[in-house]
């Protein structure tokens, strides 16, 4: 069994995002950056299946960026990742083209199983997932919380506003984690300084044969503000006056 | 621009959320002398395909291997019937369903997609829009290129069409078992029998937090406040890990996306996740011990104490004054 996980990095989600005044791009110099959270979740299932099937499953991390973005492919080799694989792509692609550059990247490495992060929390965008099976023409299981191996394929319990929806897909499959899946753990000092020496393949798109086609262009950033101001009540009385008198 | 909206549905009608991306499209078409079209898909689609028709015209997709939606049989219907149709513009609101199902068949139809917007213009012969990143912390401005494109919309920003006077053509569209991918088995739903509203449609939300210990507490206060009150119940993330709330109930980032007439955040610190789910709220009531909790910087009332006291005591009283505390009715 061979697994791919795409890993993103992004801003950490507890930072205030700020944008530059011409509103062209957040202000990242001083952001700390990490792995996409839901991302965190893939590596985690993926070497949980590692662990579950007698150590007979190849964990291959790829992200898709700059230099820098060998950061979070370390984080996902010190989680338990085999393999990472840097795709050099200076302008961030739109969700369109991160999902064919994962195809160009899938056919080169044939992985049985695609799990990846449900949406990235910096675009929040939910697209790449359901791109990459439909371009490969696979099932997808979206919003993963359990996952089983069966005879026929993965049974997978899904997240869905209706409640828990349970499917069973064929392999090769897509899979997009939810959160409720596991808990990621910590990697461990000597995995994290073991992760510092590995190498790391790079490809840029020329070797995987992919030109850009953007979709989806960017015009404008702004930040929003809670234009609220609380007023404070000491008392269950006193809220239930004050919402009486807003409703009438 | 011609817009094809995709309908999510109960069998009997369309959901809430589906008539706002209706009024999405609506005014897309208005403003470029289209037309909206819904397509509805699933099994014995008689009753919803007559609900939907008060609204617009539709294409049912009606066979036994759409019962339920399965992704992948339902974009490669979606995508066909885009083809045929030469629709410009593929609309849907931003649920599970959508995400799931019109985010693959935007995989099918060239990739020119956005998601979540909430609001748009149109500008220079471009479909112009905005839509949150960053957990709602930026708002993006955004265009696409290609077509058709894919749109899905908050249904917390847009409002339902009227009803026309006369009901629209309801055509059945041909479903090809044969060529049908079947690659998803559905199984089966699990989900937790409530006489409450649903949590993205009710005009009022009470959610419980982490000041909640249990199943049976969360049922008595925040289940009790939501009776009190007429609404829904919805819940932070950390119940739902914990097992407290089925997950159906969170609000939040990854979670729904509310924005009823009234909030009310009961034991909620509020993540900047949690926010991201119901900021928009038009007034937002936050109860919690700690005075300093991000949540009240959302708020427009505060009530600093112990729920377990305050709740009760809010129930009661909301008891004893019955029919007078209700928002008046959506406008």
């Amino acid at each position: 069994m061979k697994i791919l996980v795409p890993c993103k990095r992004v801003p950490d989600a507890d930072q205030k995002i700020e944008v530059h005044p011409d509103g062209s791009a957040i202000i990242s110099a001083h952001l700390p950056f990490l792995l996409n959270p839901f991302d965190a979740i893939a590596v985690e299932e993926a070497v949980r299946i590692r662990e579950q099937r007698d150590g007979e499953t190849e964990i291959l991390a790829v992200t898709i960026g700059e230099e820098v973005c060998q950061d979070e492919l370390r984080t996902a080799l010190a989680m338990g990742a085999d393999r990472a694989l840097l795709v050099v792509c200076l302008q961030p692609p739109d969700p369109w083209n991160v999902a064919r550059i994962l195809r160009a990247v899938t056919q080169r490495e044939q992985p049985d199983l695609v799990l990846m992060g449900k949406q990235a929390v910096d675009d929040d965008s939910n697209q790449v997932g359901q791109f990459l099976a439909a371009l490969l023409d696979w099932p997808q299981a979206t919003f993963a919380s359990r996952l089983n191996f069966v005879d026929n394929g993965l049974r997978v319990a899904r997240e869905t506003d209706a409640g828990l929806e349970t499917v069973t897909v064929s392999l090769p499959a897509v899979v997009t984690t939810d959160l409720r899946l596991n808990e990621p753990r910590y990697a461990s000092l000597t995995s994290i300084l073991k992760a510092r020496k590995q190498s790391i393949d790079q490809f840029c798109l020329a070797d995987l044969a992919v030109e850009l086609e953007p979709r989806l262009e960017i015009r404008h950033l702004e930040t929003t503000a809670s234009a609220r101001s609380c007023q404070w009540v000491t008392s269950a009385a006193e809220l239930v006056d004050r919402l009486r008198r807003e409703t009438h | 621009m011609k817009c094809l909206v995709v309908a999510e549905h109960d069998g009997a009608t369309v959901r809430a959320g589906s008539l706002a991306a209706l009024g999405f499209a609506a005014d897309v078409a208005a403003q470029t002398g289209g037309s909206t079209t819904w397509l509805i898909l699933g099994h014995e689609l008689n009753d919803v395909s007559q609900h939907a028709a008060r609204y617009a015209a539709v294409l049912a997709g009606d066979h036994p291997l759409l019962a339920a939606p399965t992704a992948d049989r339902y974009a490669a219907v979606i995508d066909d019937q885009t083809r045929r149709g030469e629709f410009d513009l593929v609309v849907a609101a931003a649920s599970t369903f959508a995400k799931d199902v019109v985010g693959r068949a935007g995989g099918l139809l060239g990739g020119a997609m956005a998601s979540d917007v909430v609001a748009h213009r149109w500008e220079n012969d471009r479909l112009v829009m905005q839509r949150p990143m960053y957990a709602g912390a930026v708002l993006a401005t955004v265009v696409l290129s290609g077509s058709p494109q894919i749109v899905t919309v908050r249904p917390t920003a847009y409002a339902a069409p009227q009803p026309r006077t006369e009901p629209a053509e309801i055509a059945t569209v041909g479903i090809d078992a044969e060529t049908l991918p079947q690659h998803i088995e559905w199984l089966e739903l699990e989900t937790r029998p409530t006489h409450r509203p649903d949590v993205s449609e009710a005009q009022i939300v009470v959610s419980g937090g982490r000041a909640i210990r249990d199943r049976d507490d969360f049922e008595r206060l925040i289940g009790g406040l939501a009776d009190a009150l007429g609404g829904a119940t919805g819940s932070s993330r950390a119940l739902v890990d914990a097992g407290i709330t089925p997950n159906e109930f969170q609000v939040g980032q990854t979670g729904k996306i509310v924005a009823p007439e009234l909030y009310c955040a009961v034991g909620i610190s509020g993540a900047v996740q949690h926010l991201a789910g119901m900021k928009n709220s038009k007034m937002i009531v936050a109860i919690n011990q700690d005075a300093d909790a991000p949540i009240f910087e959302v708020a427009d009332y505060g009530l600093v104490g112990d729920v377990y006291q305050v709740v009760p005591e809010l129930i009661q009283r909301l008891k004893d004054e019955p029919d007078r505390h209700h928002p008046p009715p959506e406008s």
